[in-house]
């Protein structure tokens, strides 16, 4: 995990061209519930973009679109000039767009390697029959995929963990699990649902370099984080959504002064705190303990 | 040794038929599909052998090859009609399925006549089925010969599903099992893999159908319906699907056990369903179940596996 300076500059310079997500108008409805109301943004490319925003102003939904899980109700998703609105998941993976879930979604019954493994699906080109037959082609692949995998959990620092059970894990190994998953389908996009919920200041700050040197590498990132710090830390541009619409963009410092983000996240006070101290209340699951939120403050 | 082969060779035969049966079922189960349509492709196998067998003479292996098409032809789109369908749901449509293949077959011939303006046209004979005549098998190595080919075949399945665990589709296809929309998250085209499962179980089934006429001879509707299909899904709730070899043990102790409890009389039947009543629920995973053996065999054995020192480590 290399995050020197200089490749902080490199990646700040390459924000500049044309960007890697297009989010266009775009609006998704559950039954008469607006969860998403004509949110416009782009993410630059190779750029870290922040996505925030009190509980229930739909970012989930933001990522679930975008990944294609749930179809929007009107509006475009373009990714790298692709258009993708509406297209099922993997297609949208296809196009370059790897993902990891709030409430961890591991395949439970697999090894961390073979987690890894799978998400290396689209660089397979061996048919099912040349796997059972053994050819040459399927155990080269077998072998590419399993290079792969074991270097991303080592880079992830699982290496002692590759033989594991994916559900035996901790939670904050669960999480890393699920990044080097998406990374193995080496995404252009990666969208990151609260990567850093339930790790604590040491892993969070780990989990900063890792995005940060995934920058560097070329990957442009999505992430919606409630770790005030973290997001200040290493995004370039940050959005912010409540009820269901943008109601600011900008730099992170920028945001953190807006006076429409304070007021989204504490309701209209006189007083004007910076989002991170405590912008919500303690979320009411279980599974998605705050420990990384408490220990950063 | 070969004289009780000789003498067991019926229930060797049933052991076999019901084993392959119980393979085929594995596939779409370890792919998180509850299909029971394996009864009615079953049916197709055979029938499609007993006909090629008994209206052209065609030989067991040509007619084998014929019924795994046939079964492919057929699940595919069937498959993708019905694949959208989950758990329950997908239960019942296969078991419509297999429904539809037996009122086909019941009146098959009315179709033919129909079709062919033959009124005598005597195919699938209703009701009846089909019977094949009576040749005395030959025996080579201790069995009859019509048990070899459902031998080499129960051993080919298990080969081609030990092979598939440990390759990318089988990861694959524990990854649709475990979490679809994760897995297409991924760039894996899930109805795809489904499709997949479904049509390889589905010739699976085909394949046995095919291979056990010569066996049973008579080609009776009415071994291809409901109870059938529960029947083979019974062999891979019981034996497990946590790994391939739950069905071939689920599918052995289901046909042997009213065997061994003959001398119970007419109380077989329930100590029969006592002992899988108790077997289910202390071995929910199924008789082979990794995990529960695991932890009991290991220490015995002295090899382990990677785990449990990295979770101390962790």
């Amino acid at each position: 995990m290399s995050a020197a300076p200089s490749t902080d500059a490199a990646g700040r310079a390459a924000t500049t061209r044309a960007p890697m997500l297009v989010v266009d108008r775009l609006t998704r409805r559950f039954g008469g519930l607006a969860a998403l109301e004509d949110v416009s943004f782009d993410v630059p490319t190779g750029s870290i973009c922040g996505l925030i925003g009190p509980n229930g102003a739909g970012k989930t939904t933001l990522i679930n679109v975008v990944s294609g899980l749930v179809p929007p109700t009107d509006g475009r998703i373009v990714v790298g000039g692709r258009d993708v609105t509406g297209r099922p998941s993997h297609v949208v993976a296809a196009a370059g767009v790897g993902r990891t879930f709030q409430n961890i979604r591991l395949f439970n019954d697999l090894s961390v390697l073979e987690n890894v493994m799978v998400g290396w699906h689209l660089r397979r080109r061996a048919t099912p029959i040349e796997s059972l037959l053994g050819l040459p082609r399927a155990r080269r692949e077998e072998q590419q995929a399993r290079e792969v995998a074991l270097g991303l959990i080592r880079r992830l620092g699982l290496e002692r963990l590759a033989g594991t059970e994916a559900g035996a894990l901790s939670y904050g190994d669960q999480r890393r699990v699920e990044i080097a998953r998406a990374l193995a389908l080496r995404p252009k996009l990666l969208l990151l649902d609260e990567p850093a919920a339930g790790l604590n200041a040491a892993e969070t700050a780990s989990l900063g370099d890792l995005l940060r040197s995934l920058r560097t590498d070329g990957v442009t990132l999505l992430v919606i984080e409630h770790d005030m710090e973290l997001i200040m830390r290493i995004c370039d541009t940050v959005v912010v959504l409540s009820f269901g619409r943008k109601i600011a963009e900008g730099e992170p410092a920028a945001i953190q002064r807006d006076p429409r983000v304070v007021e989204a996240y504490l309701g209209e006070e006189e007083e004007a705190p910076t989002p991170d101290a405590r912008p919500h209340p303690p979320s009411p699951s279980p599974a998605c303990g705050r420990g990384g939120e408490e220990t950063a403050q | 040794m070969l004289e009780f082969l000789a003498n067991n060779a019926s229930i060797i035969n049933f052991v076999l038929i019901n084993v392959a049966l119980g393979l085929s079922i594995y596939l779409t189960l370890a792919t998180g599909l509850l299909s029971l349509a394996n009864a009615g492709f079953m049916a197709i196998g055979a029938y499609t052998a007993a006909i090629l067998a008994s209206q052209l003479g065609v030989s067991l292996a040509v007619s084998f090859v014929v019924a795994l098409v046939v079964a492919g032809l057929v699940a595919f789109p069937f498959g993708l009609a019905v694949l959208r369908l989950r758990d329950v749901y997908l239960a019942i449509a296969t078991l419509g399925f297999v429904q539809i293949v037996n009122v086909l077959a019941l009146n098959g011939d009315k179709v033919l006549r129909a079709v062919t303006g033959n009124q005598t046209l005597t195919v699938f004979n209703g009701a009846e089925g089909i019977t094949l005549p009576y040749v005395a098998p030959g025996i080579v190595f201790g069995l009859p010969e019509t048990t070899w080919p459902l031998l080499l075949y129960v051993v080919a399945l298990a080969a081609i599903l030990a092979v598939l665990r440990r390759s990318h589709e089988g990861r694959v296809l524990a990854a649709v099992r475990l979490d679809e929309s994760a897995a297409g998250t991924l760039g894996i085209d899930v109805v795809r893999y489904k499709l997949l499962a479904f049509v390889l179980g589905a010739m699976m089934a085909a394949g046995v159908g095919a291979l056990s006429t010569p066996i049973i001879r008579v080609i009776d509707p009415r071994n291809y319906v409901f109870s059938r299909a529960v029947d083979i899904l019974a062999y891979a709730v019981l034996g497990g699907v946590a790994h391939w070899s739950g069905p071939i043990v689920g599918a052995t102790v289901l046909t042997l056990l009213p065997e061994a409890l003959r001398f119970l009389q007419e109380r077989r039947d329930v100590v029969n369903g006592l002992i899988i009543m108790i077997s289910i629920i202390f071995l929910p995973r199924g008789l082979v179940d990794p995990r529960f053996w695991g932890g009991r065999v290991r220490p015995w054995l002295g090899r382990r596996q990677l785990e449990p020192e990295n979770k101390v480590t962790a």
